[in-house]
């Protein structure tokens, strides 16, 4: 029942919140917007080749990019409102529809990017944890700080040339074998086999800086007191570690698990591009070359969406990990 | 009455910078990582004189690999500019951009930051609205926004990422300030009439920076990354050599001639490790729970 009413305020408190924010991001998304040079109908002529000045003239009326620009910001609000993204000049279709076609390619990259990062710096951190200052700590210390270092894309070339290339055992373009029109296992193989290395890439940073947070999150709740309450009751150390150790550890990891979460959206342009994965990074990308803003302002205004439910997600996770966190 | 004099002044300045000295070098890493630090900026500086002819320029056959020319050590790509030189001079505008991306980022995340903590109350509730409307758009995205309305050159790029990049700063700075505005030393400026510009400059900013400067060494960093990001989407300055440059243009040859893209991903790794390095080791240095 506590849990209905935490649930219930959490969501109202990041309704309200969010409203004035995500108005705020969109005018001045806009604003900043049209501070770019060209605009889509430039680059649809550059694209023919050539084009009339009538031509031109005639694409900018059908997409009303000849409007003053706080006409052009009053309409994009008031079909926002109707829950219309808009027209794309570029890509001849909606943008809510252009967005549907590359949002799952992006929310199963994040996802699995996200998990595998989290899972794999959690296990190191906490090993790192448990053998502080010995040799293990100090080998993982340094192959953490180098996967810190080392930029995400370079990783996925690197893995490209050795897996792909060298090895052959993983594909290295897209998302699925085009035409091959599998089903079940072989599908499912497929997709995985695709995805494998534009996760690896995304996650390498992450998994460097949870392991680092997980480490010294754990190392600073092995000093509290409770910690030797449980040792003294004859608690296994293993399950000390893991209920007691961990879970407090778990809520800065966690955060910045969710301030992330945000960010990757933007941080996937690149892999995206490298690997041509169908996703919203690339899209956004693509979005600004062509000077599509229409598409470029959904992207944002999903990308903020998203940024504020996680966030609202992880406030409600730390309910759940840490009682003593009351209603704020 | 007896006065007892210690018998270290431990308030002594030669004393307390030897500690700081032992304390610095007693932490291999942090040493390690300064001496990389300092090889690239020496690099970097000294560019021309090493490698006078200009990187972009075609020295040699194409596609020699590493080691199979004594006149090109590190090979060449393929169109036959020398990979080292390349490097060399990659160095210089990678540092430049990383350097000047976090100055711009740090001086206005400072000031709002100071500004904030210091003031409180609706200043403080506006600014932090600010800092939550950049921080909930896509750092990337922002970057590669702001470089397309500008034209991608050093300056641009660097202001992009230090526009991108402040606000994690200002949330520091402005928590730095909330909790030293409440200290001694502001209330016996203030009853000493100093003006509010004068106890943030003079008496609380001077506390607040260590977090600050390990913060720095960070975002240069991450400035670096963020450039190889932009120069391997082929956004960036065509006159200069940089290192996300090379990997994108090596990644054609990525079948034949992987050392293209490896060689410079190398060098960013290396460059981001050393101030990684240093800003771990100014983190310990500087913490005020660690011994001196």
């Amino acid at each position: 029942m506590r849990m209905y009413r935490r649930i219930g305020a959490t969501l109202k408190r990041t309704a309200i919140h969010a409203g004035p924010t995500i108005l705020g991001i969109i005018v001045l998304d806009f604003l900043l917007l049209q501070l770019v040079p060209g605009d889509a109908a430039d680059m649809i002529a550059s694209e023919s080749g050539s084009a009339t000045a009538e031509s031109m003239a005639a694409i900018r009326q059908r997409f009303g990019l000849d409007q003053s620009v706080l006409n052009q910001l009053l309409n994009f609000l008031g079909h926002l409102a109707q829950g219309d993204l808009g027209f794309s000049p570029r890509y001849n279709m909606s943008v809510f529809d252009m967005i549907m076609t590359r949002l799952p390619g992006t929310l199963l990259l994040m996802a699995t990017a996200l998990s595998l990062a989290l899972l794999l710096g959690i296990i190191v951190g906490s090993v790192m944890a448990a053998w502080a200052g010995r040799w293990p700590d100090r080998v993982l210390s340094v192959v953490v700080l180098v996967f810190y270092s080392m930029p995400g894309f370079w990783v996925g070339l690197m893995a490209v040339v050795l897996f792909s290339v060298n090895l052959g055992w993983l594909p290295s373009d897209g998302s699925m074998t085009v035409g091959a029109n599998l089903t079940g296992w072989a599908f499912v193989w497929d997709r995985l086999s695709h995805l494998i290395l534009p996760a690896l890439a995304l996650a390498s940073f992450f998994i460097a800086v949870y392991a680092r947070l997980t480490r010294a999150a754990m190392l600073e709740v092995q000093r509290q007191d409770f910690m030797r309450t449980a040792a003294a009751k004859g608690l296994h150390p293993f399950f000390i570690q893991l209920h007691h150790a961990l879970r407090n550890a778990l809520i800065p990891v966690t955060t910045v698990a969710g301030m992330h979460l945000g960010n990757l959206l933007g941080g996937a342009v690149v892999v995206e591009t490298l690997f041509g994965w169908p996703g919203m990074g690339r899209l956004a990308l693509e979005a600004v070359l062509a000077r599509d803003f229409s598409v470029l302002l959904g992207v944002l205004l999903l990308s903020s969406f998203l940024v504020i439910l996680a966030n609202a997600a992880i406030d409600l996770l730390h309910a759940w990990l840490d009682p003593r966190i009351g209603p704020a | 009455m007896t006065v007892v004099t210690p018998l270290t002044d431990v308030g002594s300045r030669t004393i307390r910078r030897d500690r700081k000295l032992r304390a610095f070098l007693r932490n291999p890493t942090f040493v390690a990582g300064v001496v990389i630090l300092g090889i690239f900026v020496l690099l970097a500086l000294f560019a021309d004189v090493l490698f006078p002819t200009d990187p972009l320029d075609m020295v040699g056959p194409p596609v020699l690999w590493p080691g199979q020319d004594a006149e090109f050590p590190l090979g060449t790509d393929s169109l036959g500019r020398d990979v080292l030189a390349g490097l060399v001079h990659g160095a210089r505008a990678s540092l430049l951009v990383g350097v000047a991306a976090a100055a711009i980022g740090l001086a206005i995340g400072m000031v709002v930051g100071a500004t904030a903590g210091f003031f409180g109350g609706r200043v403080d509730a506006l600014l932090m609205r600010v800092v939550e409307l950049f921080q909930t758009t896509p750092t990337f995205l922002l970057v590669v926004v702001i470089v397309a309305i500008g034209e991608p050159t050093v300056r641009v790029i660097a202001l992009a990422i230090g526009l991108a990049s402040w606000p994690t700063v200002a949330r520091l700075v402005r928590a730095q300030f909330r909790s030293l505005r409440e200290s001694d030393f502001v209330m016996a400026a203030r009853s000493l009439g100093y003006s509010n510009l004068r106890i943030i400059v003079q008496e609380i900013l001077p506390n607040a920076l260590p977090p600050v400067i390990v913060a720095a060494s960070v975002m240069i960093a991450n400035a670096i990354l963020t450039e190889a990001g932009l120069s391997f989407l082929n956004m960036r300055d065509p006159n200069l050599v940089s290192w996300g440059g090379m990997i994108g243009a090596g990644r054609d040859l990525l079948r034949t001639a992987w050392f293209l893209t490896a060689l410079p991903g190398v060098a960013i790794a290396l460059a981001v490790l050393s101030l990684n390095l240093v800003g771990d080791g100014l983190n310990e240095i500087l913490n005020p729970r660690s011994d001196p």
